[in-house]
């Protein structure tokens, strides 16, 4: 069963694109993120799938069940974190803790106080006096507290210092090995290559690229740098060009032979061709093709 | 039920204070009766003078001089319009605050259905509605026997059931009208039932446009016409209760396919 499943899964807010022809596959047990620019329709997919918006067109499935016929029992095994968690104001932290575990009709104290001790939250704090990264501290102890099978996080980390970042992070590796599907979507690329096994790329409300992490490092792209170079060769594959102190620096694509066809009459002190990071990788989807 | 007692219990300040508010100024309208009833006939005099004002309240169809008729035309404004101002923000807001305080997408990530919410929540909005009023009654029936004052039970009955239906009536009627708002609806709400207790008001002057009783619930709150018919107006009733069942109806279909932004 897969955890996540869309099938050309389409929203449009009356003329303006949220997203267009969406296909996501999660499979259960997975760390998968979800990764592109702010408005790329990142939020929207979420949202669609969790019953707040309803497609256009297309179709979805979480847990194997159907967002439009079974919303109620797909929503009983996620957890879900918002990117700006928003509460009750005038609610104490407790309350709002409380009321999240009602609603799930589920006791979930123990795990609670285990989950604020960690992420270091004071429940006694009325919420409208909580600071951003204390308000997605309640957040993660709600879409955390009732154990559910599947998390969908929307951009988690952002408002948390470095040091709790890490604590969150460990908390969803630990939930992820006793069998629960994680779904995150991030701006924050080394988040993705650091925790995730699987993500896909999203941009203009449409999927560019989704496979493994390590795949999608491997794009066929070198880093070509020359140093102390004359000119800037004339490549024709060579994208992202960039001179600096001399050096010149630029992404190819193209065949190796081609390169040192190219590069034959040009003189230049030293030169290094690298694998890219995945973090360039990722700015490689992220920028706009100019043509 | 965890929807509608934490709906009771977000909105527990604003009953307090509305329920303490119309329930003084109830107690104050009838406390003040004896010293009126002495000085009655100058009363009576100037509102014949008064013409199409006194025509307005319906105060030229009853008998002022008598408890049951200075109440359900001066204490009776004050729990219909009061109550109706209470009805709407409390029908106006239910739904559309959570929106505004973005606080709808942590309720509806929950496994709850969207029916579910709007029943709740309705019901807790009703709930309210039924505690104002009984703190209404109460108060009035208290002040009534501070000054010895007694009316028939039947006609007061009657009084004060038509005012709570006509505040139902308001409340389910900008809930219906919520469902379609993103951002606070409070204007729009107060605006509404004060719009239809005028309606009434203007109903009252002129025979031709008789018909906007029909569209206001003020229309079959009419103290003059309950106490002179020792009824409520049906065909008005009726009218009113339709528009209950359409502003729910209309709340029901609408909720259950709107995008949460």
């Amino acid at each position: 069963m897969k955890a996540i499943e869309t099938n050309q899964l389409t929203k449009f807010y009356g003329k303006s694109r949220g997203i267009t022809n969406v296909n996501l596959s999660v499979e259960e047990g997975d760390f998968f993120g979800f990764i592109g620019p702010n408005g790329a329709g990142k939020s929207t997919t979420i949202r669609t799938l969790l019953g707040l918006i309803f497609p256009t067109s297309g179709s979805a499935a979480v847990l194997g069940k159907s967002i439009s016929q079974n919303r109620i029992e797909i929503l009983s095994q996620v957890g879900y974190l918002p990117s700006e968690a928003m509460f009750y104001s005038g609610m104490r932290v407790r309350d709002i803790l409380s009321y999240s575990a009602k609603l799930h009709q589920r006791d979930c104290k123990e795990e609670a106080g285990k989950l604020c001790e960690r992420l270091e939250l004071d429940i006694s704090r009325r919420v409208d006096e909580l600071s951003l990264g204390n308000r997605k501290k309640v957040g993660i102890v709600c879409a955390l507290q009732h154990k559910p099978k599947l998390y969908i996080l929307d951009e988690p980390t952002s408002g948390l210092d470095p040091l709790m970042q890490k604590e969150f992070y460990e908390l969803l590796t630990e939930r992820n090995q006793e069998g629960a599907t994680v779904f995150l979507s991030s701006h924050v690329l080394s988040e993705i290559s650091r925790y995730c096994k699987h993500a896909a790329v999203i941009r203009d409300g449409k999927i560019l690229a989704s496979d493994s992490v390590e795949k999608l490092g491997h794009t066929g792209v070198k880093r070509v740098t020359l140093q102390s170079a004359e000119r800037v060769p004339e490549i024709p594959d060579a994208k992202n060009i960039t001179v600096e102190n001399g050096s010149v620096s630029f992404l190819y694509s193209g065949s190796p032979k081609q390169l040192l066809t190219s590069l034959a009459d040009l003189s230049f002190e030293d030169f290094t061709v690298t694998d890219p990071d995945l973090e360039e990788v990722f700015m490689h989807y992220y920028v706009k093709e100019e043509n | 039920m965890s929807i509608f007692f934490h709906e009771l219990k977000r909105g527990q300040k604003s009953l307090l204070v509305w329920s303490c508010a119309i329930a003084f100024m109830l107690g104050i309208c009838v406390l003040i009766y004896p010293e009126m009833k002495t000085q009655m006939d100058g009363i009576s005099t100037m509102f014949a003078e008064m013409g199409s004002f006194s025509e307005a309240f319906g105060m030229d169809r009853i008998n002022f001089g008598t408890f049951i008729g200075f109440f359900g035309v001066e204490c009776g404004n004050i729990l219909g319009l009061g109550g109706a101002l209470f009805a709407a923000t409390l029908g106006i807001s239910s739904l559309a605050k959570e929106e505004k305080e973005h606080t709808a997408e942590f309720l509806l990530t929950h496994p709850v259905s969207r029916e579910k919410v709007l029943a709740e929540k309705l019901l807790a909005v009703f709930a309210q509605i039924v505690v104002l009023n009984m703190v209404s009654v109460l108060v009035t029936v208290l002040s009534a026997l501070a000054i010895g004052e007694s009316a028939d039970v039947k006609t007061m009955s009657l009084l004060f059931l038509s005012y709570f239906i006509m505040q139902i009536e308001i409340s389910a009627v900008t809930f219906g009208i919520s469902a379609f708002l993103r951002g606070n609806g409070l204007g729009i709400g107060l605006g509404i039932a004060v719009l239809l207790y005028f309606l009434n008001i203007i109903s009252n002057l002129t025979e031709n446009v008789k018909f906007l009783k029909y569209i206001t619930p003020f229309g079959y709150t009419e103290g003059a016409d309950i106490i002179s018919n020792g009824a409520i107006e049906m065909p008005y009733l009726a009218a009113g209760i339709v528009f209950t069942a359409a502003g729910i109806a209309i709340a029901f279909i609408q909720y259950r396919k709107k995008d949460i932004s």
